[in-house]
Order: structure tokens, then C-alpha cells, then sequence
């Protein structure tokens, strides 16, 4: 698939349908992938394989006042992303040629890491298994178990509004993927306050979640911001930890598409995403099935307001003890 | 040369807890990072990369400095209390426990940190060596032997025994108790650690040219631009080094007074070092470059060629978009 990508790239790049392409380069290892902006002179360096997990499309925002138009390639997952931020106006459709690539799901090296793989020198894929070698000998390890987590509630192997698809995908996705969400929501205060300070206590602010995040785009943060008054740069209590991640996720509430970028980049391993979830899964229940996303132009239901609304006892009643 | 079956870790954990604090790296919430141990946490010594550098023991990411308290038109100021209590770190690797000697000389050279000083005096460490390195690892190259590491105490896991050998008297007072072993019990062990590291992807970086005699030339080189375009700014980089030891420091305004504490900082944000006419460095490439040439420039040109680099790997393993510092070594080194 590689090969029909630059193929392709070259080829739009020549007939001046496009500029540039922004795609993925190979970094210091095999596994390493680097979000890479590449033109015809050196497109033969793009990458794209089991690694490129990486959402790279907030990359475009940057490039909007460039002259020229810019391919980027998106996972199907990645299309939502694309298709929020032109929403937003932050990325101008019509700069842009998306092409899609298929996916069968992105490996994480991290979660070898957890198995207790050492030493990974090369991993090689037939079917559904991965042959891992190390420093220490080989292992042999489903595919499936190491997976990304945003993969294991894939989004499906439909490119949405993409310019052309490239590739076949698979769906990946195991179970329901609110499941975690029922079970936290079904959690005592008490356990589910527990959990959560578990897993925030954990948060070194390293903002990875919030830069990575395509619908984290505001040029200034208030967190950075010195005149905002909130501004920090690590939690000086219990209370300011907890706050962060929970402001954020409501800041992109409605927004969010649920591309899992903060978890899988989150260095402490934070399953951040189960916050933003827990506001898909609310907004499903008050107001019918959204996806952010899922075209250009949408309007999310917590800033749009039509007569057929239902009244707030009515959405209050529908989420029950959970709104 | 002390023995001990890690059997009986456990226990000796509890007989040093029962004096003083013990922090060893422990697995909580799915991650395993240096914590206090108490006998219901798990400790796992098989990990050989905690999330966090060990550097947080001596210099923790926020910690409180002075308080101010308002009552009516008088304020009360209460400055914190220095570590004033004996501890032991448990497991420190050979790269963290180098990098301590790194952060010595930027906080116990003049004017001496007392907070930090403080937690030195006080903390006994207690090194493990690398019985399987990593991929990511690349230790060699500053010097730093996997199979031999610093600290008061050396410590090699051979078999089912934990084999400790005291480098200091603060050391010696630790494992006093504990039974005698033949001094040359590790060293089958050490050998097959070297002959690991040996074949490591990046066992000998070229690091030529970075120095203070090639300054400028490294600073103006054209790749910084193409280096640091996907850095997303965040700090992961930054606060999981263990040799990284900017900080900020911060009012919290508690209501009816303030909370003065300083926190970890990261030259990768847009705020670092902020002043009223705005920031020197505007853009990512300039941040990022400050990073890297802090550690493989400036820093060994004050520091007798010393790098501020361990080799750990974590800003390998860590970095979301696969940026690191061996990119930087292959990209503007001698094998550019």
C-alpha cells in the first residue's frame, strides 16, 4: 500500500493538484513514526505501515496560510478529525486533497512494553499474529492485543468525505466502546472518585493530551496565558490536578471525535479518553446519536437549537440518575 | 559483597521502613514509578524504565516554598521546612543514578539549593543493575556502565539473590546486617550485561562536534527547523529526563493568602522563561533547539565536557511523535 501511496502523491503532486504531502517518516526505530511534511523531492521517504498511529490532520492548521495545497493522509478514524476542524474553520477544506489509506489497525509499542517484551529489534506481521524478536529472543503475540486502545473502538472502515481512499481497512473495534464508561457510571461516588484521582495523580501537565488534541486548537490556552489568571504549569493542590483534564474535556465536549490521541499519547498512561466518552455517551442519551465528525458543517447538539428540541425536564428525565 | 534471596526483600523493605521512608519503584494505576513503599504496594524491579526518572526523590515536581497567611492587616509568613528526615531510594539504575551527580552541580554549586541539599544529605541510594537493557537505552555513550552503577549501595540480581556491595558509609549502614557473600558473586552477571550493551542499537553515538568550540555552528545549522517541526510543545520530553532541572516558581492564591511553590518547567512551552518584553524564543525550533543544546552544548562547556544526558532513553520510548535526542546526535553530530 506504501508503494501505490507515493505512487499516487507523486503523481497529484506533478499534475499541480497538490504541493505537498503530509504523511509519516520512520524515526530511530522501526516502530518510531514522525508526523512529516514531504514534497516530490523527497516523498520517497514517506512511511506508512502498522506504526502510523499518529492523528496528524491538527497538523494543517499551521499550514493554512501557506500558498498551495496540501495532501494529508487520513486513517478512516482520522477523516473525523479532518472534517471537525474544517467545521471549525480552523483548516480550509479546499487547500486540502484528503487522501484516504486503509487501516487495519495501528500497533503500540508501549503495550509490548507492558507485556514484559524487552529489547524490541523488529516485529513482523502474518495475519493476525505478530512475530516480535528482541535482544532477548522472539515472542509471538496476537495482533489484536497489541492494538492501540482508540483502535479497539475503531471507528469503522468508512473514509468520510475524503477526496479518494487508497487501501482496503478492517473494522477493529472488540466490544462496546462505552462499556468502560457503564462501568465507571455504575461505580459508587466514592469508588468511581477512587479511580480517577488514581489515575490523575498520575498527571506530570505535560500537555501532550491538550497539544496533540485536534480539538484543542486555540492559539493561546488559558493555561498558558499568564493573564488569565489560571494559568499553570503543574497542580498546586489535589483539586487544581483533578480540574485540568476535566475543564478540558468539557471544552471540547460536542467536539470532540473521540480520535483517542490523548490517551495514546499520554506518557503516564492516562485513559483520558474515558472522560471525553462519558460526554459522547451523555449527548447520545440526552439528545439521539451524534458524531462529531462525521461530515462538514455539522452542528453539535450542545450549540444548536432547533423547535423540535425536546424541553429540559424531558432531556433531564432521558439521562436519568446520569444527567 | 552482602546477599539476599529476594524472597526475603520484603522483609528487609519493612526493617528499612520501619527507620525511614523507603521509595523503590512500585506499580500503581498500571504504571510503575518511584513511590513510597509500604508492604501492600507491589514492587517491581523487573521494569527497567520507570515512567519518572528517579530524580524526582531529590527534586520533586512541585514543592512548597513559603507561605503567606493574611490575618486581618498582619501577614504571616511560614517558610517551608528543609528534609529533615532520613530516606532510602531503592532501584535506581545506573543512567538516574548519574544524572543525580549532573543535578549536584547545577543545585549544590553557589548559591546551594537548600531543598535540594536537604534531600541529598538525607537520601541513601541504593543502584540496580541493568540485567536486560533496552532497545532504548544508550548509557555507554556518556560513560555510564550498566552492569556497574553508582550510589551508596550497588546492587545485581543473580538468580533468585540480590547481591549489595556498600560504596559509602551511609551505604555500609544500611545492609550492615545482612549475610556476607563473596566479593566476585556478580560478575557473571556484569558480563553479560556489557556483552548486552555492546550489540545496543546506539552503543557508540558520534558525538563529535558538540562542544563549546562549535557553538555557533551547531545553533545556526539549518536542520533545527526540519527537527522540531512535528514537536507538539509539550513537556514529556522534559519531565521525564532525569538530568532536566529547570523550574518555575508560582503563587497559588489560596483566598486569604498565598502558596509559593516551585514546580518543574519546560523550555518546550511557549511561557518558559517569559519576561514584559515577551519571549526570546517565539517558535518551536527555537525552543526545541534551546533543549538540545543545553544538554550536548552549553551544559558540557561549563561542566568540563560533561553531558546533561544519562542515556535512558525515555525521551525515545515517551516522546508522542517520535522526536528525540539520538535524532539530534545522528542529525547534527560528527555523522552528519
Amino acid at each position: 500500500m506504501q508503494e501505490m501511496i507515493k505512487e499516487r502523491v507523486l503523481t497529484l503532486i506533478n499534475e499541480g493538484a497538490a504541493d505537498r504531502v503530509l504523511a509519516w517518516e520512520t524515526g530511530e526505530f522501526f516502530y518510531d513514526r514522525t508526523p512529516k511534511f514531504f514534497d516530490k523531492n523527497n516523498v520517497n521517504d514517506l512511511k506508512y505501515d502498522s506504526f502510523c498511529g499518529a492523528n496528524v490532520t491538527k497538523y494543517l492548521i499551521a499550514e493554512m496560510p501557506k500558498e498551495g495545497k496540501t495532501i494529508v493522509l487520513v486513517k478512516p478514524c482520522d477523516s473525523y478529525s479532518l472534517n471537525q476542524l474544517c467545521t471549525e474553520h480552523r483548516v480550509n477544506r479546499e487547500k486540502v486533497y484528503a487522501l484516504g489509506v486503509g487501516c487495519r489497525g495501528k500497533i503500540d509499542v508501549e503495550k509490548l512494553r507492558t507485556m514484559g517484551i524487552k529489547g524490541i529489534t523488529a516485529i513482523t506481521e502474518e495475519g493476525d499474529t505478530l512475530t516480535v524478536s528482541t535482544l532477548y529472543g522472539e515472542k509471538k503475540v496476537a495482533r489484536k492485543d497489541a492494538l492501540l486502545d482508540k483502535c479497539l473502538c475503531c471507528k469503522g472502515k468508512e473514509h468520510k468525505g475524503v477526496d479518494e481512499v487508497i487501501g482496503d481497512s478492517e473494522e477493529t473495534s472488540v466490544g462496546d466502546k462505552f462499556e468502560m464508561v457503564a462501568k465507571l457510571e455504575a461505580m459508587t461516588p466514592d469508588e468511581r472518585f477512587e479511580f480517577w484521582r488514581g489515575e490523575l495523580s498520575k498527571c506530570i501537565r505535560c500537555n501532550a493530551c491538550r497539544n496533540v488534541c485536534p480539538a484543542c486548537s486555540c492559539i493561546k490556552c488559558v493555561f498558558d496565558n499568564p493573564k488569565s489568571g489560571v494559568d499553570n504549569k503543574a497542580a498546586a493542590d489535589d483539586f487544581e490536578e483533578n480540574m485540568f483534564h476535566i475543564i478540558r474535556a468539557y471544552h471540547v465536549a460536542g467536539r470532540c471525535t473521540d480520535c483517542g490521541e490523548c490517551s495514546r499519547v499520554c506518557p503516564q498512561g492516562i485513559p483520558l479518553h474515558l472522560l471525553n466518552r462519558k460526554m459522547i455517551k451523555d449527548i447520545n442519551e440526552l439528545y439521539g446519536d451524534y458524531q462529531a465528525g462525521a461530515e462538514i458543517g455539522q452542528r453539535h447538539p450542545l450549540t444548536d437549537y432547533t423547535l423540535s428540541d425536546d424541553e429540559p425536564s424531558v432531556v433531564h428525565e432521558r439521562g436519568g440518575a446520569n444527567a | 559483597m552482602k546477599k539476599l534471596s529476594l524472597n526475603a526483600l520484603n522483609r528487609f523493605f519493612g526493617e528499612i521502613a520501619e527507620k525511614q521512608t523507603l521509595i523503590a519503584p512500585i506499580e500503581r494505576a498500571g504504571q510503575v514509578d518511584f513511590g513510597v513503599w509500604s508492604e501492600s504496594e507491589t514492587v517491581r524491579l523487573d521494569v527497567l524504565k520507570t515512567v519518572k526518572s528517579a530524580k524526582g526523590a531529590f527534586f520533586p515536581q512541585v514543592e512548597d516554598m513559603v507561605r503567606f497567611h493574611m490575618q486581618g492587616k498582619n501577614i504571616e509568613i511560614n517558610p517551608s521546612e528543609v528534609m529533615n528526615e532520613d530516606f532510602v531510594i531503592f532501584g535506581v539504575r545506573a543512567c538516574d543514578a548519574r544524572s543525580f551527580d549532573l543535578l549536584d552541580r547545577v543545585f549544590l554549586s553557589d548559591p546551594v539549593d537548600p531543598f535540594y541539599a536537604a534531600r541529598r544529605a538525607h537520601g541513601t541510594v541504593v543502584t540496580l543493575a541493568c540485567n536486560e537493557p533496552e532497545e532504548t537505552c544508550f548509557c555507554s555513550n556518556f560513560g555510564i556502565d550498566a552492569a556497574e552503577p553508582a550510589g551508596d549501595v550497588s546492587a545485581w540480581i543473580v538468580g533468585e539473590e540480590l547481591y549489595l556491595r556498600a560504596n559509602t558509609e551511609k551505604g555500609e549502614t544500611l545492609i550492615k546486617d545482612l549475610e556476607d557473600a563473596a566479593e566476585d558473586a556478580a560478575e557473571e552477571t556484569k558480563k553479560a550485561i556489557r556483552a548486552v550493551t555492546e550489540q545496543l542499537p546506539f552503543a557508540s553515538l558520534n558525538l563529535e562536534g558538540f562542544d563549546g568550540e562549535h557553538l555557533m555552528e551547531k545553533f545556526n545549522d539549518p536542520a533545527w527547523a526540519e527537527l522540531s517541526r512535528a514537536c507538539l510543545g509539550c513537556g514529556t520530553c522534559t519531565f521525564v529526563c532525569p538530568t532536566c532541572q529547570c523550574y518555575d516558581v508560582r503563587d497559588f492564591d489560596s483566598g486569604n493568602g498565598i502558596q509559593r511553590y516551585r514546580c518543574w518547567d519546560s523550555c518546550m512551552f511557549s511561557d518558559f522563561t517569559l519576561m514584559a518584553h515577551g519571549t526570546n524564543r517565539p517558535t518551536q525550533v527555537e525552543r526545541f533547539r534551546q533543549r538540545f543544546m543545553h544538554k550536548l552544548v552549553y551544559f558540557p562547556s561549563n561542566n568540563d565536557g560533561l553531558y546533561s544526558c544519562v542515556g535512558c532513553g525515555r525521551c525515545l520510548s515517551k516522546c508522542p511523535q517520535g522526536l528525540n535526542i539520538v535524532k539530534v546526535i545522528k542529525a547534527l553530530g560528527g555523522d552528519k
